[in-house]
């Protein structure tokens, strides 16, 4: 059973793990501790689902994109939309879940990475609703290109540390804010942002962001009253994708990761790990990777900053491997037309990053016959990504 | 292990500098780790410039960095070895590998390379034990010393099955975070280090931010050695002209030399005097 993983020492399959110094185990086997205990304590589990549905405004809903389905004429386009989630991503779901355990463990800090703000948004933000002091590493590159993020993490009263070292990117703020972690850990909670990471983060992400997938499958079959044939998420370390596909992956669904293929997969610019990476460890687990012949960690490429880490959830190589996932990968012009034509017929201007899933979902639609149906995980809203999309289209939309 | 019988066990003054591979180039690195020999170094821990070193403080960082400007590998450090053995190096040579790189130079080939090259060990600062068992098996069979690193935070369950379970040295690192000259060490620390040498199957090193000779004093009777890397790795950084002009690179190899013993001073007043 594809969901029965990972088994007690944090394996996918083969991949994940703890590939940390012994410096991060103790916190790792305290966080462990504290997870299994609060993920079984109703207590904790009514206060995430209420924080959820108060705060985070979930439910969210299913929107039938009926105008995109008539335009392609094939598969019906179902969109979940956790764009309408406070802070407009699925992002909020992850960061409820970790703060309010790191306020069970009596931590009074939390330090997040952030590449382009969006996670580093959703941590400053339930910082400020649950008192917890927050520090977010940012590598310099990333502050610069995103101002504005910066300027609401600061609003919500966080501190934002640039990050100078190596690339100055995504990758390297990980790895400072785990640096930081490791020298601070008495009373600070590592709130990661996505399904990567040493176990048991990978495991935690996903059982928090679940709540996508076990929202759409009871909305979805109340509406269609059977299980969508094809479910397509973007995946950049995996979080939205895990959380869609998980309560699926005992059913029929046919399920689509999708990477950022930048400017071409043929290029060097890039960030597709599954299609063109290999086996390798990154930031304390066992996954895809794109890195060079001796194992240097490679920069990846592409326009959505939330697609461009270097590795990837350990659980997307297992389910590469097992083939219950199918995993392809979609160029920044793809993603840009398909933004735009979801903008203009539906009224939805999605994030760049799931623009990616629906470029690909609107592919197979066409070639799919009018009786079959299409789940896309809209995971995030497009109102951060108009100062790139103005700088991209020219200013001119189309 | 025939070096690490020879050079370190059964000693309480062992010092272990670690010495970025290639930093900043091939020649300096060789010529540095015979003079540290002669300075009264026990092991050499070599460590190998990765992308992303995550056990690492911002010393060591930069050096990773200025070295992987030189295009510096595991393989090409490995073989670097062999030409320290060359210039007259004896002790045990130590390994310092994030487990990527040797990852993706394979377990098999690696330790074919470090078997021509006269490689003693090996040290992968993220390979906590529970997930180093394949490697273990591995280095016992081909009789390198795998070694292991231990922390204030270890729980007393993992420190006994990995402090009994040491081969060459249990490197224990002194405090939380990462690598880097520090001033002073918690007064806890000496606790912790009686409870490490109670379970240690091995020499007991204590590293992290150790950088001047009062401390290598304060820790002398508690521990069996040090390890410094941050402090050392700071004057080949600011030697970093002089290491890279043949002309000058003896003196400034001296130079660090002369740091180094000063820094150690502790150990060899207790030689000179018994």
């Amino acid at each position: 059973m594809a969901t029965q993983v990972p088994d007690r020492r944090g394996r996918f399959g083969r991949y994940g793990g703890k590939f940390v110094p012994e410096t991060v185990m103790h916190a790792l086997e305290e966080l462990e501790a504290a997870l299994n205990k609060f993920m079984a304590d109703e207590a904790f589990l009514h206060d995430f689902q209420e924080e959820l549905r108060e705060f985070s405004g979930r439910p969210t809903p299913l929107t039938f994109a009926k105008k995109m389905t008539e335009r392609l004429n094939g598969a019906k386009i179902y969109l979940k939309r956790e764009d309408l989630n406070h802070t407009g991503a699925h992002k909020l779901n992850n960061a409820i879940g970790q703060a309010l355990l790191a306020k069970r463990m009596g931590k009074e800090k939390i330090v997040a990475e952030t590449g382009a703000g969006q996670h580093g948004v959703a941590a400053a933000t339930v910082a400020a609703r649950y008192g917890l002091e927050c520090k977010v590493f940012m590598g310099e590159e990333d502050i610069e290109r995103q101002a504005l993020n910066v300027f609401r993490m600061k609003l919500l009263g966080a501190e934002v540390v640039p990050v100078k070292s190596g690339s100055k990117t995504l990758k390297d703020a990980t790895n400072e804010a785990i640096r930081y972690w490791v020298s601070n850990v008495e009373d600070t909670f590592y709130l990661i942002g996505s399904v990567v990471g040493p176990h048991p983060y990978p495991k935690m992400v996903r059982d928090f962001q679940r709540v996508i997938g076990d929202e759409a499958r009871e909305q979805f079959f109340n509406r269609e009253n059977k299980m969508p044939d094809c479910i397509v998420a973007c995946v950049g370390g995996g979080s939205n994708a895990i959380g869609t596909f998980y309560p699926f992956l005992d059913d029929e669904s046919a399920c689509v990761g999708v990477e950022a293929a930048g400017k071409g997969i043929d290029t060097p610019q890039h960030a597709a790990t599954l299609t063109k990476g290999s086996l390798g460890v990154i930031h304390g687990s066992l996954t895809y990777l794109l890195q060079d012949e001796a194992g240097q960690i490679q920069e990846p490429y592409s326009i959505s900053a939330g697609l461009d880490y270097p590795g990837i959830g350990p659980e997307h190589s297992y389910l590469k491997d097992s083939k219950r996932v199918e995993y392809v990968s979609i160029t920044d012009d793809e993603a840009l037309d398909a933004l735009t034509l979801l903008s203009q017929e539906e009224g939805i201007i999605p994030a760049i990053e799931s623009a990616h899933a629906l470029a690909e979902a609107f592919k197979r639609a066409k070639e799919m016959n009018k009786h079959e149906t299409i789940l896309v995980c809209l995971s995030g809203r497009g109102d951060k990504d108009v100062h790139t999309l103005m700088k991209t289209m020219g200013g001119e939309a189309h | 292990m025939k070096r690490f019988k020879k050079y370190v066990e059964g000693r309480n003054d062992l010092f272990i500098p670690f010495i970025m591979s290639g930093d900043p180039n091939e020649q300096a690195t060789i010529e540095l780790a015979v003079e540290l020999q002669d300075r009264g170094a026990n092991v050499i821990e070599l460590g190998i410039p990765y992308s992303d070193p995550l056990a690492d403080g911002p010393v060591i960082q930069e050096a990773a960095s200025r070295s992987l400007k030189n295009n510096t590998t595991l393989e090409s450090s490995i073989k670097s070895v062999k030409k320290m053995r060359e210039k007259g190096l004896k002790i045990p040579v130590i390994i310092f590998t994030y487990y990527n790189l040797l990852l993706q130079l394979g377990e098999d080939y690696f330790f074919a390379l470090a078997r021509e090259n006269e490689v003693d060990g090996i040290l992968v600062p993220d390979l906590p034990y529970e997930e180093g068992e394949h490697l273990r098996a591995l280095c016992e069979k081909e009789g390198l010393a795998l070694i292991s690193l231990v922390a204030p935070t270890t729980s007393e369950e993992r420190l006994q099955q990995i402090a009994g379970n040491a081969s060459g040295f249990l490197y224990c690192v002194s405090s939380l975070g990462v690598t880097g000259v520090r001033s002073e060490f918690h007064a806890s620390v000496f606790a912790f280090l009686e409870k490490v040498k109670k379970y240690s199957s091995a020499p007991v090193a204590v590293g992290f931010g150790v950088s001047k000779a009062e401390q290598v004093e304060a820790l002398k009777e508690s521990c069996d050695g040090v390890i410094v890397g941050s402090a050392l790795i700071k004057r080949v950084a600011s030697h970093e002209a002089d290491l890279q002009d043949p002309k000058t690179r003896e003196k400034a190899i001296k130079q660090i030399g002369d740091f180094a013993a000063a820094l150690t001073a502790p150990y060899r007043t207790e030689k000179l005097s018994t």
